[in-house]
């Protein structure tokens, strides 16, 4: 029973172990969701409705009737979906910080960036959730995606990297903010505006020119765009470019943004 | 090659001694424009347990919170084992544990899960976070309930996991901040045996503690601390001392004889005594009990009706009551304390 010894205490945590560190806490969150399993309820519900709501409302005024309507709202709301997910991460955060084990883990000689990653990392199991569901929905609907199988899948992991990228932002709230609700009141407010000034459910052609401007502009009409010529077309565009450098950017300024504020706050 | 540095100077400090694992000087927190903690001085001892005893909002776990890098101090300095809680934080976060007052474990996963978890993240392999997960748990007693979410466990089994999540790593040094507050006196008993049982093994430990009892019986020095300052700092023989080894209680039937009767004790005792608050008692620490008769035939004497008479041992209470001139009450914020100087 001999203690540490007090000259081998090294004084920052290697790039290994910080990601080893994140898994655990990654596997720390799975556990939770399978405690818990009702917190999955978002992501099983939303995608169901959604669809079907969307599609026999919008369906007929914007393609002609709701069969023609799929391969147009399928990728709107798949992204709508997911990316309303990765809201929920923040707010969940936001939740769990204030128990007491995140005392514990930030007494703990571990990455300061672990706790987060970790929490963001588990949460990617229900944007894959979310996914597969729209998707089903969809097929169950009707929609066959001309792109095939590969494209399909292609087009599901863009979205849940780029939703990964996203929850940094929703992270950052997370940590910042005092209260739950305070976390998911912000997040509505910038998300419902990206969501729907976007492509997701109508053609950007009918809207007037101002708004085209901004929904030309909005990242998310490029992520829509992407998924949409993947799974619709089996066409790799540069919107697929445009995505993934959109949603680096996002991590490299959300993620130390992040931590840093989480290890300012106790 | 600081690492070097760090080992050259804890040998220069154990040439004069025990190491120091805790030496805090002028720490200050601020919380808004009150002063949780001001200007606490501390030297802890390697493989000592350390008694920080005060009431409700002394500043105890506020201290033990900068100390254990959980909060960054306003002012002053800290280091535990010679590194600097604030630019060496990462490797003061190598040597210490921390048990707070509320347990510090995951409610969702299971006892089993919860120290695998941590065992984990400091870097155990799979097969040794478990080994150290069981040996710890049976250590505990918790083996039966290893496998029950910790929503399901009662006040004291949590706090037992809590303090076994901090020794999974084995720190030389370890932070109980109230480790038996609302607990029931068997698993006080429990916990205390537990304490001494990390100190022979070499474990420092600083606790905190509202109860002079706790402190006596497991502290070899104890820091009495009142609204962020350390009044008193001593053994806890000394500190008794100070107060005297028991105290008497006077409880008057009429509250104007008060002041008549505080004149007789002192006299008979030769030493201080307190008014209480409420002003129909007295309160004086007795030094030599054989005094006590003649204060009760002084008191009779002077026609004072006394309604109750107790001699107690110290409590926290005369402990303040002596040292401060006030009660051991959770402090008011924003007030200016009439702290005397330290003994």
């Amino acid at each position: 029973m001999s203690n540490r010894a007090l000259d081998t205490v090294p004084a920052r945590v290697s790039a290994t172990s910080t990601l080893s560190q994140s898994l655990t806490m990654a596997y720390r969150g799975l556990l939770k969701v399978r405690r818990t399993p009702e917190q999955l309820f978002d992501v099983t519900v939303q995608p169901i409705i959604f669809t079907l709501m969307f599609t026999y409302i919008f369906g007929g005024a914007v393609s002609g009737n709701p069969q023609n309507y799929l391969p147009l709202v399928i990728p709107g709301i798949l992204v709508q979906t997911v990316i309303t997910a990765s809201v929920v991460t923040g707010v969940q955060l936001r939740e769990d910080m204030d128990k007491g084990v995140f005392d514990r883990f930030r007494s703990l000689p571990i990455a300061r960036i672990a706790p987060l990653a970790g929490a963001l990392i588990a949460d990617t199991v229900r944007y894959l959730i979310a996914t597969l569901l729209t998707f089903a929905v969809g097929f169950i609907m009707g929609w066959r995606p001309q792109g095939g199988a590969f494209h399909v899948v292609l087009a599901g992991l863009l979205v849940i990297v780029c939703a990964f990228a996203l929850s940094w932002i929703f992270a950052f709230f997370g940590v910042i903010a005092r209260t739950a609700t305070s976390v998911q009141g912000i997040s509505m407010l910038i998300l419902f505006p990206l969501t729907f000034l976007s492509n997701a459910y109508v053609p950007v052609n009918t809207m007037p020119k101002w708004l085209q401007a901004f929904v030309n502009i909005n990242p998310l009409s490029h992520l829509i765009a992407a998924v949409r010529d993947l799974a619709n077309r089996g066409l790799v565009t540069s919107d697929i470019a445009i995505s993934l450098a959109g949603a680096v950017i996002l991590m490299l300024v959300f993620a130390p943004l992040a931590v840093r504020m989480y290890m300012r706050k106790v | 090659m600081q690492t070097l540095t760090q080992a050259a100077r804890s040998q220069t400090t154990a040439a004069q001694g025990a190491p120091l694992a805790i030496e805090a000087h002028q720490l200050v927190k601020l919380f808004g424009r009150h002063r949780a903690v001001d200007g606490v001085d501390l030297q802890v001892r390697a493989g000592t347990v350390y008694g920080l005893l005060g009431p409700n909002g002394a500043g105890k776990t506020t201290t033990v919170r900068m100390l254990a890098t959980l909060l960054r101090p306003d002012g002053g300095q800290a280091r535990i084992f010679g590194y600097d809680v604030v630019k060496e934080a990462q490797r003061v976060r190598q040597l210490i544990g921390v048990t707070g007052q509320y347990a510090s474990v995951d409610e969702t996963l299971t006892a089993m899960e919860n120290l695998m978890l941590f065992g984990r993240l400091l870097g155990l392999s799979r097969r040794d976070a478990r080994q150290t997960a069981e040996r710890l748990l049976e250590q505990f007693g918790l083996t039966e309930a290893k496998n029950r979410p910790l929503r399901h466990f009662s006040g004291g089994m949590r706090r037992r996991l809590d303090l076994a999540a901090s020794l999974i790593a084995r720190p030389p040094l370890i932070f109980l901040d109230e480790p038996t507050t609302g607990l029931d006196p068997r698993t006080r008993a429990q916990m205390w045996d537990t304490i001494r049982d990390l100190v022979r093994e070499g474990t420092t430990v600083l606790l905190t503690t509202q109860y002079l009892d706790e402190a006596d019986q497991l502290a070899e020095r104890i820091a009495v601390i009142d609204r962020g300052r350390v009044i008193a700092e001593g053994t806890p023989d000394e500190l008794k001392s100070s107060v005297g080894q028991s105290s008497l209680h006077l409880t008057f039937q009429n509250p104007a004889d008060v002041p008549r009767a505080r004149e007789i004790v002192e006299a008979a005792l030769g030493a201080q005594a307190t008014p209480s608050p409420e002003g129909r008692r007295l309160i004086a620490p007795v030094s030599d009990t054989s005094r006590l008769p003649d204060v009760l035939v002084a008191l009779k004497a002077a026609g004072i009706e006394i309604s109750e008479l107790g001699v107690q041992k110290p409590t926290l209470d005369e402990v303040f009551l002596t040292l401060t001139g006030h009660n051991a009450e959770p402090t008011t914020e924003g007030e200016d304390a009439d702290v005397q100087p330290r003994a």
